[in-house]
């Protein structure tokens, strides 16, 4: 962007400074300055900070506390809170994502963490292939992924999930019409896409480890569990918090998978609403922005509330003080 | 984890490799099923798709290649593909260059300078993680709105101009780089744009090579802001356009299930050749915490 006037070579910068204070020499010296520098440079974060971040986010508060009509609004207070207190729809969103939340937690979390210590280990040969596969999901747009688990849950017998159910004696299943196997048909795809990803954030904590503490284990001669349990678990904790941080986010506002998995914003019964879905029902499908952004805050509320607890509990921000 | 017991026993160890190496074997198989049933899918009918599921079936001989040829063939179908292809594509290259220089400059000013405000600037690149986009999705599209850059690429575009991600990951990578290259090139008459595009930027192209892959993966599958943004059938990006062909009645499904397979083909490509550089750029976040 200032590439054009920094082509003037310095030699005859400095030669014109020296002439006279001319305004405009003046604001091309402070321009080139070290003062004024760093502020230029971060000038398109500050923007991009007040358009799209901040003042969308008042904003989001501001609605929620109004009726938004397609000419004008009005305020109504907490009306929109007290009604989302009422709305029976509302609070199958809630805890459909909340039990999503969890579920992530409980199996994205302590899996990857041991398939990222196995691969660790000696024991794995072909390291970057399994790598690489385990990411591919990752890879793959929601919008295909969710299209072939759509059609893997299918509740026809053909289906191949009805066929591993059958296989085992289970029976088969209208998968995408009960809630129970709806969440199971949502944590499948969770646990499909990021999986490799957790895995490799773990891998990535552990190669930060320190080897030689290994080595004073072994002569102390500790177990394979305790060096796991004493010296991997505690240091790959900030690893662990950062990815307890993001898990929470990601499983509160996950939207787009059960949007394919059902082929749309509308799942029976709404065993697949979440709270980003009901938010997008609202506020496009409905076009009633103020509730909508009454549910967003909710769930800000919600994220914040959980991960401050989160952080807390893991003495984050203790470590900070030190 | 080093287990000194099997380091010694060779035909104990040698177990050991295989269930670990198996372990994973059959985790990638199990990972890799759903794209290679949607691959042998994509060479039969796409009623087949609605009759039965996604059901594995090795069978050569029902097989064929009709799906692709009718999906090159440049009739109407196919060139809305390729027209969303095509969107897709320049959306992805506009917007993975735009962000990386602009975040490129930002994590630079952030790193190479003190000044007043620094370290709260970088407290609000860290805040701004925090807040989930899809709280800010409904205000953003009635300012898009209000910006009249509705159904437009540059709505689509600049929302994410500043990723926080990628602002941190250049920050951390710029960090590693020695300050003293800096007043060398002061003295040498540089002045502090040129040193920033001319000395440093060389010097951060492993940065630049781990951010473009992981902004160029998100803008090519991202779904949510360029569904609300884009209304013309014309302007779809591929995601989106393949979203529209999911009708209950099913009457597109060869053009889906081949034109998804297709579409991952670019981004696994690159995946493929750059591998290295998005592990580095996905997991930097992670270690510091």
């Amino acid at each position: 962007m200032d590439i054009n006037i920094s082509r003037v070579p310095a030699e005859r910068q400095a030669s014109s400074f020296k002439k006279d204070g001319v305004g405009f020499m003046k604001f091309k010296k402070l321009f080139y300055s070290q003062k004024v520098a760093p502020y230029v440079f971060v000038i398109p974060f500050i923007l991009s900070f007040f358009f799209f971040w901040v003042y969308p986010l008042i904003t989001a508060f501001t609605m929620s506390f109004q009726d938004i009509g397609a000419i004008k609004s009005e305020w109504i207070g907490f009306a929109n809170y007290a009604k989302l207190l009422k709305d029976n729809v509302f609070h199958i969103a809630v805890m459909n994502s909340c039990k999503y939340m969890f579920f992530t937690l409980v199996l994205l979390i302590p899996f990857p963490m041991l398939f990222a210590v196995l691969m660790d280990s000696h024991l794995v040969k072909a390291k970057g292939v399994w790598k690489a596969v385990l990411y591919m999901p990752a890879l793959t747009s929601v919008v295909i992924s969710g299209t072939l688990f759509r059609l893997m849950f299918t509740e026809y017998t053909t289906g191949q999930m009805n066929m591993i159910t059958a296989a085992l004696g289970l029976g088969t299943y209208k998968w995408l019409k009960m809630g129970w196997s709806g969440m199971v048909a949502l944590l499948i795809v969770a646990c499909w896409r990021w999986t490799g990803v957790n895995m490799l954030y773990f891998l990535s904590g552990l190669k930060s480890i320190d080897s030689s503490l290994y080595e004073a284990a072994d002569i102390d001669g500790a177990s394979g569990w305790q060096k796991f349990r004493y010296v991997t678990l505690p240091l790959l904790k900030p690893t662990t918090v950062y990815v307890l941080t993001i898990s929470v986010y990601a499983g509160l506002s996950m939207f787009l998978e059960s949007y394919m998995l059902w082929a749309g914003n509308s799942s029976p019964n709404n065993i697949g609403l979440t709270i980003v879905g009901y938010l997008y029902k609202r506020g496009i499908e409905k076009n009633d922005m103020g509730y909508a952004c009454a549910v967003g805050v909710v769930l800000l509320v919600v994220a914040l509330i959980i991960n401050f607890v989160q952080l807390i509990f893991n003495g984050t921000f203790k470590k900070e003080e030190q | 984890m080093a287990k000194q017991k099997t380091m010694s026993g060779t035909p104990q160890r040698r177990v050991g490799t295989i269930l670990g190496t198996g372990f994973f074997l059959i985790l990638s198989l199990i990972i890799i099923f759903p794209v290679f049933a949607g691959l042998l899918a994509s060479f039969r009918p796409g009623t087949q798709l609605i009759r039965r599921g996604l059901a594995i079936d090795l069978d050569i001989s029902t097989m064929n290649l009709n799906n692709y040829t009718y999906l090159f063939s440049g009739n109407a179908d196919s060139q809305k593909y390729f027209m969303w292809y095509k969107n897709s594509l320049v959306i992805t290259v506009v917007s993975v260059a735009l962000t990386l220089l602009i975040c490129y400059f930002v994590a630079y000013g952030l790193t190479m300078y003190e000044f007043r405000f620094k370290n709260a600037l970088f407290t609000i690149v860290l805040a701004t993680m925090m807040v989930p986009f899809e709280i800010l999705m409904l205000p953003l599209y009635k300012e898009i709105i209000a910006f009249k850059l509705i159904d437009t690429y540059t709505g689509v575009i600049i929302i994410g101009l500043c990723g926080a991600s990628t602002i941190f990951f250049f920050k951390q990578y710029l960090s590693g780089l020695p300050k003293d290259l800096l007043d060398a090139a002061r003295i040498d008459g540089c002045n502090e744009y040129k040193i920033s595009v001319k000395i440093i930027l060389p010097l951060a192209k492993p940065a630049f090579a781990s951010m473009g892959i992981l902004c160029a993966m998100g803008s090519w599958n991202a779904i949510l802001w360029p569904l609300l943004v884009l209304k013309g059938a014309n302007k779809f990006t591929l995601p989106i356009g393949l979203n529209t062909l999911l009708t209950p009645y099913g009457n597109n499904y060869d053009v889906l299930i081949a034109g998804s397979m297709f579409g991952i083909l670019p981004i696994l490509v690159i995946f493929l050749i750059f591998n290295r550089y998005i592990i580095d750029g996905m997991t930097a976040g992670a270690v510091k915490g």
